[in-house]
């Protein structure tokens, strides 16, 4: 049986639920870095990780979680400095082979014995969020309508993320719309038309580089925050291409987009899956597709629609088609 | 202005009496080729100076070299009087020298205004700060100002807020132009500007490159019309195989036997 | 400790949502050597229900791993050798796996492997230098055969295809099911890798023709055709996970093998056959680049495809060709690693930051870079077990690659980059 009255609020759940805002703060970092510079980061999940255990380790050590979240956002533009210095003078490739590489380091190296001591390992941190969650005003309780509802701990989640969403928004249309976003984008079509103009590109490239790194950082420390729980396996290069589907559906250089790209993504994502399982459940595929394959499918599902995305929409759902024509 | 290069003797590599630029022993090859090869290159302040020679002489690879965009082998140069070697490209450009492109590179999916624009130098918006917290918007309405005249005299104006993409390939050209000048450099060199430019406008075209010399800019122009290099240069070099073959007035290149030979010796050398 | 608890489930939750508590599956490794015991960290453990794979886990520092199970059930439990570290065995070698590990609901059960030393903990320092030295370079010749085609075809196209590491999976995945999947005919893997080689050639054939031409002729800009290579990664990688499951599994032939000694080097007879025979393909790569027609057409494309064309090479088909190669050689490459790591959905993955870190030392477009890059990959990565632990051999990888950008970007075969 396809329950779609079910599907439909879950999915409509998922739409704005805490992982929506939180890929839409990482996709707002990609955006800012893919879809306004051109730099192609295939390690994003690198910054959310970093964010996300700065936060955690800071707190760990007997930080308070307010010094805790600005210590993973500064750590993660850190790491844009690092991954960007050797890469950005370089063709847009190597910047992608060195993050997407970085990605899966960052997380041997957090889920080492070695690291241990300061990353609790395979074990992870968890319950270092309680500062967050103490300053919770909303009454004990579920809110919303029939079974659209969420319980006050989600729905102080939520809130703060969307503001953060939102904040992080603002800023980014005050960025493209100065002449700093100017000379982004400059590089993005051509950098050395922008080098013959003065600019220093490659510091444009690595405050990019560096700023959505934050952003990307914000998006992990969400999620953290959310689950009380940092470990590494959960940072798998998955989350990357996740921001990636988000970015070019909602549509690249533009500033609302990662927000509608998000809230589309996860309300599509889970009424696919959700389909899927009811499909599964009711027969539909047989043994070819059975309830154990279904997380592997909509993975796969993902990767079809990045592809199909950037092959035939490269511009997004909204986006205008002559904008991309000219870019050859 | 020309004057000034009256008493300079017309052989490759001369000294002049007030160089904006200097160069020398500069070289580079790409495997076996030697795309430049040169000995000294001066070149005169205030005046508009031809580069000339066939194809594959090495004109392009030059600029390459003076603008920073490609390192040389060998060699140093100077911009007034300032070492320009390990200097990155986009300080060359804020030391005041400006180049634009062969093929030309336009900024697509900017608009015409937003490409010259971009090329004003005074914006403190450009920095992250400022661009944040920081008052930018007078001064881009004052560079916008500054912009619509450069527009409307390449013609462009009707084009002003379409996106750059959108232009012809000689549309493009006259664009460069425009966003080379946004920057008032003091020394521009312009790779082919006239190329896939109508007559009509190349003639316009031409008389700019006049109008910048007489307001005190100095320009290098590589030019393969030998009737435009005679109508408005000052002093004319011309390369061969990466090397200067000849230097002088445009008459007295046009009719110095090497620079036949270079022309001819390479036609003869060319498969049809 | 029930705090410890709560994190160990949520360690497991789904990358979105986190689970319910629910029944787990629980262990300590511990190497015990004359009453002494010592934990045995980093070792991969694989529960699976009916033959899918339910959940993993890596031993922490002190031995534990948890692997939190979907449901109650009667749990298959397989113990990684490969991620044994140096000096540690199965005392009975023959039980990797443990079936008929029964379940309940919301219990935490309790499984015991019984480690012990292995052979090589009793060799001196030499002896293990030694091993390492011929475990790199089988490392090398593996990664060299892996990455030439991602070199051949970034020369002929410009384009870095992040959906490498899926073609060495297929050809792993491929000659698995030729030899030992039960729904095959169970071949010998020397045949089994004939048919396994066929397809893969025929999938690179598809590839070109079906994805990456028709792009190029619409004009599709090279960054828009790096996310649609790893999208590509994505789809494969998912599909070859839903086909053939997340449990790693072995070749039905050379699983295990006796070691050879030759003088003070002990060999694994596989591995020299995977040494031997890799430079014999590399060598006949080389010549087949070198003397053949298609070959230097090859090279020509690579170094200027408009001097190319217009010398009259038909650059659609050494393109062509080019993915026809390179996805056979990386499936290749593929089936060797299989044979020395076992056969998993993911091992091209893994293997591709190794595929990567070799041919941007080597010179990215450059075969021959791609070989040296490789082996100097290999060798360094193995070799620094001796010194570091084996769960660092992708950073001393990662250290290279980056240190290399650093210092050489062209890498040590290539040239200086072109400036337009
Ligand atoms: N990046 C490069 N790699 C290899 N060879 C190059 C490169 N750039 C230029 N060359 C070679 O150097 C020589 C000089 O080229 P250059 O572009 O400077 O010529 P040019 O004088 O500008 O010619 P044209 O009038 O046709 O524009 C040519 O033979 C060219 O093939
Ligand atoms: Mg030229």
């Amino acid at each position: 049986m396809i329950q779609w009255d079910n599907i439909l609020i879950d999915a409509g759940r998922a739409a704005i639920g805490i992982p929506a805002a939180a890929y839409a703060m990482s996709a707002l970092g990609l955006n800012l870095q893919f879809g306004y510079t051109g730099l192609l980061n295939f390690g994003h999940v690198a910054f959310m990780l970093v964010g996300a255990y700065g936060t955690a380790i800071t707190v760990d050590l007997g930080g308070s979680l307010w010094l805790g979240i600005p210590v993973g956002i500064a750590l993660a533009a850190l790491l844009g400095l690092l991954l960007g210095f050797p890469t950005l003078r370089l063709r847009t490739d190597y910047l992608a082979i060195v993050t997407i590489a970085a990605g899966e380091i960052l997380r041997l190296i957090v889920r080492s014995s070695g690291a241990e001591p300061l990353t609790n390992g395979v074990f992870g941190i968890q319950a270092f969020a309680d500062e967050f969650f103490d300053l919770n005003p909303i009454v004990d309780g579920r809110y919303g309508i029939g079974r659209f509802r969420f319980d006050e701990r989600t729905l102080w989640v939520l809130i703060a993320a969307w503001a953060l969403v939102a904040l992080g928004t603002w800023i980014i249309w005050k960025l493209t719309r100065s002449p700093w976003g100017r000379v982004i984008r400059s590089i993005r079509e051509d950098e050395d038309a922008a080098r013959s103009l003065g600019k220093n590109v490659f510091w444009y490239k690595l405050q990019s580089l560096m700023i959505g790194g934050a952003y990307g950082a914000l998006a992990g420390i969400i999620l953290a925050v959310d689950q009380q729980n940092v470990s590494a396996d959960f940072f798998i290069p998955l989350l990357t291409f996740y921001a990636y589907t988000i970015v070019i559906l909602g549509g690249p250089g533009t500033v609302f987009g990662p927000i509608l790209g998000s809230i589309l993504f996860w309300f599509l994502f889970e009424l696919f899956d959700e389909f899927l399982f009811d499909a599964v459940a009711a027969g539909w595929f047989g043994d070819v597709i059975e309830t154990t394959d279904v997380g592997a499918i909509r993975f796969a599902a993902v990767g079809v629609g990045l592809m199909l995305l950037m092959a035939f929409r490269p511009q997004g759902i909204f986006g205008k088609r002559e904008e991309v024509l000219l870019d050859v | 202005m020309y004057d000034a290069l009256a008493s300079t003797a017309h052989e490759p590599g001369v000294p002049k009496p007030d160089p904006i630029m200097v160069a020398s022993g500069l070289q580079r090859s790409f495997g076996g080729l030697h795309a430049v090869d040169l000995e000294s290159l001066e070149i005169q302040r205030h005046t508009i100076t031809s580069l000339i020679g066939p194809n594959g002489a090495g004109k392009t690879t030059l600029f390459n070299l003076l603008s920073g965009f490609d390192k040389p082998d060998a060699g140093e140069w100077h911009l007034n009087g300032g070492p320009l070697v390990g200097i990155p490209a986009f300080q060359v450009a804020r030391q005041g020298m400006i180049r634009t492109f062969q093929l030309t590179r336009s900024l697509a999916r900017l608009t015409v205004r937003e490409n010259v624009m971009l090329a004003a130098t005074n914006q403190p918006g450009e920095r992250f700060w400022h661009a944040l917290f920081g008052k930018w918007r007078d001064i881009e309405e004052a560079n916008r100002e500054k912009a619509r005249p450069l527009i409307e005299r390449f013609g462009l104006d009707h084009m002003a807020d379409e996106y750059a993409g959108t232009l012809s390939g000689g549309q493009r050209k006259l664009l460069e132009m425009a966003r080379a000048l946004m920057v008032e450099p003091e020394l521009i060199l312009l790779d082919e500007p006239t190329a896939g430019v109508n007559p009509a406008l190349t003639q316009e075209l031409l008389e700019h490159i006049i109008a910048l010399r007489d307001i005190g800019m100095t320009v290098i122009f590589i030019e393969h019309d030998m009737d435009a290099v005679q109508n408005i240069s000052d002093w004319v070099v011309c390369m061969a195989q990466g090397r200067i073959i000849a230097e002088g007035p445009p008459a007295d290149v046009a009719a110095n036997p090497a620079v036949i030979d270079a022309y001819l010796g390479h036609h003869h050398g060319e498969v049809p | 400790m029930a705090l410890v608890l709560v994190g160990l489930v949520l360690m497991q939750a789904g990358p979105v949502f986190a689970q319910d508590e629910g029944p787990s599956i629980v262990g300590v490794l511990e190497s015990v050597e004359n009453e002494l015991r010592e934990p045995v960290p980093g070792v991969t453990i694989i529960a699976s229900l009916d033959g899918t794979v339910a959940g993993s886990a890596v031993s922490a520092e002190d031995g534990s791993w948890v692997i939190s199970v979907p449901g109650p059930g009667t749990y298959e439990v397989e113990l990684d050798v490969g991620t044994l570290p140096g000096g540690v065995a199965l005392t009975d070698p023959d039980r990797p796996v443990l079936d008929n590990v029964r379940v309940r609901e919301g219990q935490a059960k309790t499984v015991r492997f019984q480690l012990g030393p292995g052979i090589s903990a009793q060799v001196g320092d030499l002896d293990r230098f030694l091993d390492l030295l011929v475990i790199g370079l089988k490392f090398g010749a593996i990664i060299a055969l892996a990455s030439i085609g991602l070199s051949l075809v970034f020369g002929v196209t410009q384009l870095v295809n992040f959906a490498h590491g899926e073609l060495i999976t297929l050809g792993a995945v491929l000659a698995f099911f030729f030899n030992a999947s039960p729904l095959g005919p169970q071949w010998p893997l020397v045949f089994a890798a004939i048919p396994a080689l066929a397809l893969a050639a025929a999938f690179g054939w598809a590839q070109e023709r079906g994805l990456w031409r028709p792009l190029r002729r619409r004009g599709t800009g090279l960054i828009a055709m790096l996310v649609i290579s790893i999208g590509l990664s994505l789809f494969l990688r998912h599909v070859i996970l839903w086909l053939y499951d997340g449990l790693p599994r072995s070749y039905s032939d050379y699983a295990i093998q006796r070691e050879w000694s030759v003088g003070p080097l002990d060999i694994v007879p596989k591995n020299l056959v995977i040494i031997l025979s890799a430079l014999v393909i590399l060598g006949a790569v080389g010549l087949f680049l070198q003397r053949t027609k298609t070959g230097t057409a090859m090279r020509a494309v690579s170094d200027n495809v408009d001097l190319a064309e217009s010398s009259g090479i038909d650059v659609e088909h050494i393109i062509l060709i080019t993915w026809i190669v390179g996805t056979v050689l990386a499936a290749l490459g593929g089936i060797f690693f299989g044979v020395t790591e076992g056969v998993q959905w993911d091992m091209g993955f893994r293997l591709l930051l190794f595929v990567f870190a070799a041919v941007v030392l080597g010179g990215l477009g450059t075969a021959y870079g791609a070989m040296l890059g490789a082996f100097i990959i290999g060798l360094a990565s193995e070799v620094s077990t001796f010194w570091f632990d084996v769960q660092y051999k992708n950073v001393i990888a990662y250290g290279l690659l980056v240190v290399m950008l650093l210092l050489r970007p062209q890498g040590l075969l290539g040239q200086r980059e072109r400036i337009g």
